[in-house]
């Protein structure tokens, strides 16, 4: 929505990820019952979102006006730096929250069993994409977001306070990105890497459905998951290797991505 | 005058390993081998405008190209290990410079950082050919048709090895300052500029772009082979994105306005590396700090700065 390719975005995850295992090794501890870890879990990977909004104070606000290479470095910069702020807080073991994964049981679905979190995790960002679209299309800040998009100096003329907006649409999508981590905790471990890793994978799928387009980022997501399910049951050496190729193939003939504006 | 610095410096960097303690001639290799990349890197960044993200990928094609001909193809000789990197980096360049050049800003980074991503999954998935995530040994490698295999490491490092490395980094060097001083380098540096200007000159835009990105690939493949042989061993990290990202970063630290400011960047890079490593783990931490403060107060890098108090009493005389 800012026109700023994110390489950082990993690293939000990451710390999102890092968070929710520090509060929930905090609220077991506490003796909270095992049944709501979910709560201190979402709460923590709000709460480490709002570091988006000193990111973006601090940093990013100073390359707007910049060429799209200074933005793209100073993401690269923020990664660098939030990938050893993670290392000196947690450590570079891998942490996981064991065990609570299985907290809500499991279920069988079609003759596969499936643990009930991947469920709600799963119904938690349909609800959150949701959220978003609606907050994009039906509310008089989306408006104002969809409208700095398109042109940052009209809407400035009309009298929109662009480093407001700019400070909570960053923030938002920090939150989405920490809260995201914390979300695959309890399935997965901590790792100082993840960072790194998924922006890879975070980059495909916006790629894939398009830079600036919720709706494209959203199927982009559903088809990067799929297709690498299919690749690993498949062939798994080409797992990655698959998604890299579909990138570069949507990039060299739709650059815009699938559900991108159409060139201006 | 800038005549005089380059050659005080090539003296300086020949004079090195009889003068300062082997660790630091050691470093040397690491920041002649960045050095000869990034010359190459910056004739895509400096004189063309275009900004790679995806150049690791040469750099690791040029190093396994190293390990395997000396592994399993038992070639030794490093003439002709440079000369086929260099040829490969020309071949892989072509197709990828076709796609990508079609693209600017953004979408070229992007594009670039995507092909870079399916070599480095090319090469840790496929181990039977790379050895996957353990990578492959580079065994020494034979300089001029001499074998120097009985010699110990660090004499062949710093003794033979050095200086080659040295010749080939000045070699490069040259050709680079031959091309950008060329009708050819001022055809990129109009493009650069204005790309529709360069356009109705009658200049070839997608064509020059695509020149220059082979040309930079050629020199990150080099690059590439002659960081193996210091460290015996390459490894898929050498093709990861993140690398990409600190040659990038290099260049930008040096400067990528200047003919010689990513050389600087890569010396001050690796020894500010191994400094801060040596005090503190946390090299990323202070170098992101860096990075962010380069891109803010200083994009045109040290030279930039340098330049720029040069250019104020000037002014005002």
């Amino acid at each position: 929505m800012q026109r700023i390719f994110n390489l950082a975005c990993g690293s939000f995850y990451a710390l999102g990820a890092y968070a929710g295992v520090s509060a929930v090794g905090w609220y077991v501890g506490a003796g909270g019952p095992p049944a709501l870890f979910i709560v201190p879990l979402v709460l923590a990977g709000l709460a480490v979102g709002a570091v988006g909004f000193v990111v973006e104070r601090g940093l990013l606000r100073f390359v707007y006006d910049r060429d799209e290479t200074f933005q793209l470095l100073m993401t690269f910069a923020i990664v660098l730096v939030m990938e050893d702020a993670i290392r000196m807080t947690w450590g570079t073991a891998p942490r996981s929250t064991a065990g609570l994964y299985l907290a809500y049981g499991q279920i069988r679905v079609l003759g596969a069993t499936a643990p009930v979190y991947n469920l709600i995790v799963i119904l938690a960002s349909l609800a959150i994409a949701l959220a978003i679209g609606w907050l994009l299309t039906r509310t008089a800040f989306g408006r104002i977001i969809r409208a700095t998009a398109d042109n940052r100096d009209m809407a400035e003329a009309l009298g929109i306070d662009m480093r407001r907006v700019y400070a909570k649409v960053f923030t938002l999508g920090t939150m989405l990105g920490t809260l995201g981590g914390a979300l695959v905790i309890p399935a997965t471990a901590a790792m100082s890497e993840m960072g790194i890793e998924l922006i890879v994978e975070a980059f495909a799928v916006v790629v894939i459905g398009g830079l600036g387009s919720m709706r494209g980022a959203f199927v982009g997501a559903l088809a990067v998951g799929i297709l690498r399910a299919i690749a690993i049951s498949v062939y798994p050496e080409l797992e990655m290797l698959l998604i890299y190729l579909i990138v570069i193939a949507v990039l060299v003939v739709r650059p815009r991505g699938l559900f991108g504006a159409a060139e201006a | 005058m800038g005549a005089a610095v380059v050659i005080l410096a090539v003296a300086a960097i020949a004079a090195a390993p009889l003068v300062v303690s082997t660790y630091h001639a050691l470093l040397m290799l690491p920041f002649m081998a960045y050095a000869v990349v990034l010359l190459g890197l910056n004739l895509l960044f400096g004189y063309t405008g275009l900004v790679s993200f995806g150049h690791a990928l040469f750099i690791g094609l040029g190093a396994y190209t190293g390990a395997f001909l000396t592994t399993h193809a038992k070639i030794r000789s490093l003439e002709l290990i440079l000369i086929t990197a260099a040829a490969l980096g020309a071949l892989v360049a072509a197709p990828i410079a076709a796609l990508c050049v079609r693209y600017v800003k953004i979408y070229f980074g992007m594009l670039t950082l995507a092909f870079g991503m399916v070599f480095y999954t090319f090469v840790l998935k496929f181990y039977r050919l790379t050895g996957g995530d353990e990578g492959m040994p580079f065994l020494r490698p034979s300089l001029l048709g001499l074998s120097l295999d009985a010699m110990p490491k660090i004499d062949y490092l710093v003794g033979p090895y050095y200086y080659y490395s040295l010749a080939v980094l000045a070699l490069a060097a040259l050709a680079m300052w031959r091309i950008v001083h060329s009708p050819f380098g001022l055809c990129l540096k109009t493009i650069r500029d204005n790309p529709t200007k360069a356009e109705t000159l009658g200049i070839g835009v997608t064509r020059y772009r695509f020149y220059a990105f082979v040309i930079s690939a050629v020199y990150a493949a080099v690059g590439g082979a002659l960081l193996g042989p210091p460290t015996g061993n390459v490894d898929p990290t050498l093709a990861y994105w993140t690398h990409s990202g600190n040659i990038v970063f290099m260049t930008l630290l040096g400067g990528f306005t200047s003919f010689f400011g990513p050389v600087v960047g890569a010396f001050v890079f690796i020894y500010l590396q191994n400094w801060v490593m040596s005090v503190v783990p946390y090299w990323r931490l202070i170098f992101g700090a860096m990075l962010a403060l380069i891109v803010i107060v200083a994009p045109e890098g040290l030279l930039g700065l340098v330049s720029r108090r040069r250019a104020v009493p000037a002014a005002r005389a």
